[in-house]
């Protein structure tokens, strides 16, 4: 932007570049960059106990996390936050891809389209902490909402007990939290979807092409780029799931509910204050979590894109090269 | 013949449509309908029927339960606009700066720089979460609000938006002119830049504003005084034996607790929504 003949100039207010960034890498540092540090470190000590800062490293450097990754528990909580993550994922996902079909289908509009979004995206933005207490309120045993609504509609003669099961306990969070980001991810897909070249679809109409083969061969490929985002930024939200598991039943019945950020808080905060455990745990998690999202950029990256990356560079060399010589 | 049957079918087809939608959105509204429905019942009502779409008249004898108790709505509302006025305030204005240094001046670690925000925007908070507190704790910042509003001034995710927002909105030709005429490189962001960046700044403050407000992790770690106690800390404490047999006290709590949100969303659902859609752009 600063380009041509101010170049000059603009070099002389480089230093506001640097000036202006220092708040944020400041902030950074203090706030995020040390804490990571820290508790990697903390990952290596002995230290444990209320009030306690000071620590020694061990011995055994890896007894934290050796002690964490065969701990009983935290691999009950791996498992329960894959198995809540995808049980929430799939059918959000899918939904949200019928919907983004139906209200971007030309052919078919559908009314009142604002206020249906409006309102499937409301959850969204309620506080989580509120919404998991709801629920377990909700699905109350004796009497609750729940239990009197199948009553009513003669789905089942007598009180339910819904969260002592284990499996029922998952699923109610799973739905909590496709409840709270189908809409979400809704939005996301249709503003994928406006943002498609117009000029395929009318070539797609001219062909005579279905509105079903103009969903999967134009528009489910199109939306590549953006489900891959919000698969990222899902897993990444669910890998660390802690205030509806948290607030809904503290884990319960018997570690069914137990995610990995429950059992980190857990181990650090409910009673036993081994941070150095919950430390070796957020590690192990952030180790995963690194893992995971590499594999996915790496599995659904896109291989055009590349390319044409790699052309542009070829080409930004090929015209340097030229100037040179010309010099 | 054949026309007909496509009419029908297409009648049929967009009527499964909308019985869809509309089923998802009574999905949405009946939880909160039947919370705040019952927030003015009074507990042997519900232990009768604890559906029902209309009011009754226990509001303030459900009020009345809160007397004395640990949850104290009004003191959670007071605490959480302090720490998600302040995160927002302070996310907005340095996110604005950060993005002005990476777009108006050409330094050399500028692409760097940003390559580095986009790396760190994923970096999940609770990874961190031990470290922090046990920094916090030797500082003596626990039950301090400031470990909870300084580090939105690094919010990656707001700067990345910020720049998204500024290539397309600056003009160069205003800041030079602006040099011309004397004005240093703060009075420029302050008075020209700022003012450029508003409906950007709008946006974003209502995510930030809303993400700070429902936050419970960070809260529930540092904050152990129950004065200092957010919104989402209040909400956990109706979980405590003592409301075991107060439903209506109960379901008025979360009511208390949701109701400035539901306000806020039904005021400005329009931006929000074109919010959510903006931010998908990240390519």
């Amino acid at each position: 932007m600063l380009m041509g003949p101010k170049k000059l100039k603009s070099v002389s207010y480089a230093k506001y570049g640097y000036i202006f960034s220092i708040p944020f890498v400041l902030a950074f540092l203090i706030f995020t960059a040390y804490p990571i540090f820290y508790t990697a470190v903390i990952g290596f000590t002995d230290l444990k106990g209320l009030g306690k800062t000071d620590f020694k490293f061990l011995e055994n450097p890896l007894q934290n996390f050796e002690a964490v990754w065969k701990n009983p528990s935290f691999q009950k909580s791996l498992e329960n936050t894959a198995i809540i993550w995808i049980c929430n994922f799939i059918p959000q996902i899918l939904l949200a891809l019928l919907l983004t079909a139906w209200f971007t289908n030309q052919r078919q509009k559908l009314r009142c389209q604002g206020a249906f979004k409006v309102l499937f995206y409301m959850p969204n933005i309620i506080t989580a902490a509120t919404i998991a207490i709801l629920f377990n309120t909700l699905f109350g045993y004796p009497m609750g909402p729940v239990n009197d609504l199948f009553q009513m509609l003669g789905i089942a003669d007598g009180p339910t007990e819904f969260l002592r099961d284990k499996w029922t306990a998952k699923g109610i969070i799973s739905f909590i939290q496709f409840w709270m980001w189908y809409g979400q991810t809704m939005i996301v897909l249709i503003a994928g979807v406006l943002g498609i070249n117009p000029a395929l679809f009318e070539a797609a109409e001219i062909d005579g092409a279905t509105s079903r083969q103009v969903f999967f061969h134009i528009t489910l490929p199109s939306l590549r780029t953006i489900m891959l985002f919000t698969l990222v930024t899902s897993l990444i939200g669910g890998m660390q799931m802690f205030d509806i598991p948290k607030l809904f039943l503290n884990g319960g019945p018997d570690s069914a509910t137990l995610t990995v950020s429950v059992f980190i808080y857990n181990q650090a905060f409910s009673g036993s204050y081994l941070y150095n455990r919950a430390a070796a745990a957020s590690m192990i998690l952030f180790v995963i979590i690194a893992i995971l999202s590499g594999i996915l950029f790496y599995l659904l990256r896109d291989k055009d894109a590349g390319k044409l990356k790699k052309q542009m560079r070829e080409l930004k060399k090929a015209q340097k090269a030229a100037r040179r010589a010309e010099a | 013949m054949r026309r007909e049957s496509t009419l029908v079918g297409r009648t049929v087809s967009k009527t499964i449509k909308y019985i869809v939608c509309i089923f998802l959105a009574i999905l949405s509204i009946m939880p909160f309908w039947i919370m705040m429905m019952n927030a003015t019942r009074g507990t042997y009502e519900i232990q009768q029927n604890s559906i029902s779409l209309l009011p009754s008249t226990y509001l303030i004898s459900n009020f009345k339960v809160f007397e004395g108790k640990a949850f104290n709505p009004m003191v959670g509302f007071k605490n959480s606009l302090i720490i998600a006025g302040g995160a927002t305030v302070l996310g907005i204005y340095f996110s604005c700066l950060t993005a002005y240094a990476l777009v108006a001046y050409q330094w050399r670690l500028r692409q760097p720089f940003f390559t580095f925000i986009m790396a760190v925007l994923m970096i999940p908070a609770q990874v961190s979460g031990i470290g922090f507190y046990q920094f916090m704790y030797r500082i003596g910042w626990t039950n301090s609000y400031l470990p909870l509003i300084l580090p939105a001034i690094a919010a990656p995710a707001m700067v990345f938006f910020m720049r998204q927002y500024l290539l397309g909105a600056l003009s160069i030709d205003i800041v030079n002119s602006a040099r011309i005429d004397g004005a240093n490189e703060f009075y420029i962001f302050n008075r020209i830049v700022l003012p450029i960046m508003k409906p950007a700044m709008a946006t974003q403050a209502i995510f930030a504003f809303v993400g700070n407000w429902n936050n419970l992790f960070m809260p529930m770690i540092l904050l152990t005084d129950k004065a200092k106690y957010t919104m989402p800390i209040m909400v956990s404490l109706l979980r405590g034996d003592i409301y075991k047999t107060e439903y209506g006290a109960v379901y008025l709590g979360l009511t208390l607790t949701v109701l400035p949100l539901f306000i806020v969303y039904f005021a400005l659902s329009k931006y929000i929504i074109a919010g959510v859609a903006l931010g998908s752009m990240k390519e």
